[in-house]
């Protein structure tokens, strides 16, 4: 296993796709000559070609829509938002047509199409750019939401993106690209549907995904010495939702906190919750509690950012309510 | 300084095309006939949802698709069964759509703004103005990326040529001179609200200077013209040579949707009848009889096989089953899930 940052690991992953399947291009803004807004895409031009990796102008909804229209007739393209909060200029082309076409089309025509880029608050990025949008589109049939939180299934899951037949919204993060771990040598791809657990646990499960893993984990260190056991459920996609995995979990701890970096309303954490308390209400000894941001824009103060964030304190004082230790 | 550039498709010999006569106008008297029997099915409910006839603007549809190879691409808004017939899809299957049928070219699920035959090439059938225009510079992005040298064709009305997909599409089209063939379908109106009340310029050619294309005016009525003007552009296409930007000037005879009476609060009765005095149709008949291409008996009998054809595929539409219930589920997602 090798030791590599969460970026590398993206980087791995297409460089590995575009090696592999000459129908896959990566083409969005800063992709090629500045080596990527994040360096996600270092080394790409000068291996692939300007062909294969193609730097746009500053227009969302034109190559999103150039992208979409070129997986129509089969290429396979990837397409980087510089983050996520610029692609609210796109969301026509990943909506209204990415998500529909097969189903509008009587079945006719495939979208194999990747959005990625990073998604969420950074830090101080201020209300416009600090956004967590996997709600938005986890709410929508046909689309695919895959959000890692380590390197390892960034690479892996990456990997299962571009190969998926159908379109997927591949949420990464600003705070995680610098993450350090282990990653497999040997090829691999992680199947998208597929939670994991990040810690084993028997007295309360948190779930979570993207950059509220780590604070989870923070979470359940912190919880073991007060002598509560926590099991962390890496979600990992939240379209489709691994609601096996979710049922196990709660049906072993019989306690639910749902940690998430967006907005409460409607958010992701609402849907689990709806999912457990009709699936598996009969297991649950507590209320379930979700943490999420404050339901304010992001403000730019650090303090008052810090006070909207989902943070390891907020998500350990919540499972200590499920536990009733409050 | 004022833009002088004369950008009217140049004239063409009235017999360079004579051979394709009969079947452009066998296929603008079907559209026209099909178009007239699918508004009468939407009177009595056999169509329902949003319905946007194409009646008046036959020879745009004509006079471009003819002039494509099988391997191209083409794609358009919601008025679009017009270019559907003309591209050879039957007229069965896109009746058997507007009914929601199984047997529908979309198997039901897509109605009238969402016609596709893939194995044409006709890739819709799009509902949100000017959502189709990326996706067709996409597909002639395809093409180059494979080093192919087919086209891309792609419809729109000038009133989406008012909408930032547009502006962003033709940039980058320009930019990379992909082969696509962008046909602003100049009808006067966006819904009701016409050119001039929209537009800073009402001249729509003007604007492919902007995209390092070059733009041209064309008749949309004569399909004669709009065929001559497509040649150029699809050669252009076809060298590598970029993108084509088509300000085709027609008209449509009925109102916006089915909900729409033809002339009211936005146009003019005078309006509408005088646009309907120099009809598509006409125009070819005429040069035809003057040619000696047809004839009374001709017409009569281009006619009757039309009235056949269209009788045909209202009959298979209505015969035809509804999708089964579990259709409802299908085609969300690929149907073989192997993401590894």
């Amino acid at each position: 296993m090798a030791t590599m940052t969460y970026r590398d690991a993206l980087n791995a992953a297409l460089r590995e796709e575009m090696t592999r399947d000459g129908d896959v291009y990566l083409m969005g803004e800063e992709v090629a000559e500045y080596d990527g807004a994040y360096k996600v895409s270092r080394g790409l031009l000068k291996e692939f070609g300007p062909l294969r990796v193609v730097d746009t102008p500053i227009a969302e909804l034109g190559f999103t829509g150039i992208g979409v229209g070129s997986a129509m007739v089969g290429l396979r393209p990837v397409i980087e938002m510089m983050t996520w909060n610029f692609a609210l200029l796109a969301i026509d082309q990943i909506v209204n047509v990415a998500a529909k076409i097969r189903y509008m089309s009587g079945g006719q025509v495939a979208c194999p199409i990747v959005f990625r880029g990073p998604g969420g608050a950074a830090l101080q990025l201020g209300a416009q750019h600090s956004q967590a949008f996997e709600s938005w589109y986890a709410h929508i049939p046909g689309l695919k939401v895959v959000m890692p939180a380590t390197p390892a299934d960034a690479k892996g899951l990456l990997k299962a993106a571009i190969r998926d037949d159908d379109p997927v919204v591949f949420i990464e993060g600003e705070m995680l690209y610098n993450v350090k771990g282990e990653v497999p040598d040997e090829e691999y791809v992680t199947p998208i549907g597929v939670a994991d657990i990040k810690r084993a646990g028997a007295d309360a499960t948190i779930v979570c995904h993207s950059k509220t893993v780590k604070p989870s984990l923070q979470a359940a260190k912190t919880l073991a010495g007060e002598g509560i056991d926590c099991e962390v459920l890496d979600l990992r996609t939240i379209r489709p939702l691994d609601v096996e995995a979710i049922l196990r979990s709660v049906a072993k701890t019989n306690r639910l906190v749902i940690a998430e970096e967006g907005w409460g309303f409607a958010g992701v954490g609402a849907e689990v919750s709806d999912l457990v308390q009709r699936e598996a209400f009969d297991d649950l000894d507590a209320p379930i509690r979700r943490v999420h941001q404050a339901d304010v824009p992001m403000p730019y103060n650090k303090h008052l950012e810090k006070a909207a964030k989902t943070d390891a304190p907020k998500i350990a004082s919540a499972v200590r309510a499920v536990c009733y230790r409050d | 300084m004022a833009v002088s550039t004369d950008r009217r498709a140049p004239s063409t010999s009235e017999t360079r095309y004579s051979a394709e006569y009969r079947d452009w106008l066998r296929m603008m008297v079907l559209i026209r006939r099909f178009e007239e029997r699918a508004g009468e099915a939407y009177a009595v409910g056999q169509i329902g949802g949003f319905c946007h006839l194409y009646i008046g603007q036959e020879a745009v549809a004509v006079g471009t698709i003819s002039a494509l190879r099988a391997d191209d691409y083409v794609i358009s808004a919601y008025r679009e069964h017009g270019q559907a017939l003309a591209r050879g899809m039957s007229s069965r299957s896109v009746m058997a759509e507007l009914f929601g049928k199984a047997t529908g070219c979309s198997g039901g699920k897509g109605g009238s703004m969402h016609l596709f035959d893939s194995s044409l090439g006709f890739l819709g059938g799009h509902g949100i103005v000017g959502g189709q225009i990326p996706l067709g510079a996409g597909f002639a992005w395809a093409a180059k990326y494979r080093k192919t040298d087919q086209v891309s064709l792609t419809f729109f009305g000038e009133a989406a040529a008012n909408i930032g997909s547009f502006h962003e599409a033709l940039n980058m089209a320009g930019l990379w001179k992909l082969p696509a063939i962008f046909v602003i379908e100049n009808n006067g109106y966006g819904m009701g609200t016409a050119m001039k009340r929209a537009s800073a310029i009402d001249d729509f050619a003007i604007r492919a200077d902007s995209y390092g294309m070059p733009g041209v005016s064309v008749d949309g009525q004569d399909v004669l013209t709009v065929r001559a003007a497509m040649d150029e552009a699809v050669e252009r296409a076809r060298a590598g040579e970029g993108p084509t930007l088509m300000d085709i000037q027609t008209y449509r005879y009925v109102g916006h949707s089915m909900s729409d009476a033809p002339h009211g609060t936005y146009r003019s009765k005078d309006e509408v009848e005088e646009r309907r005095s120099r009809d598509p149709l006409d125009v070819l008949e005429r040069r035809m009889r003057e040619l000696n291409l047809i004839d009374d008996d001709g017409m009569a009998e281009l006619a009757a096989e039309v009235a056949a054809e269209v009788a045909d595929a209202v009959q298979f539409a209505e015969e035809s089953p509804e999708p089964d219930a579990e259709q409802l589920f299908s085609d969300v997602y690929a149907p073989n899930q192997g993401t590894v």
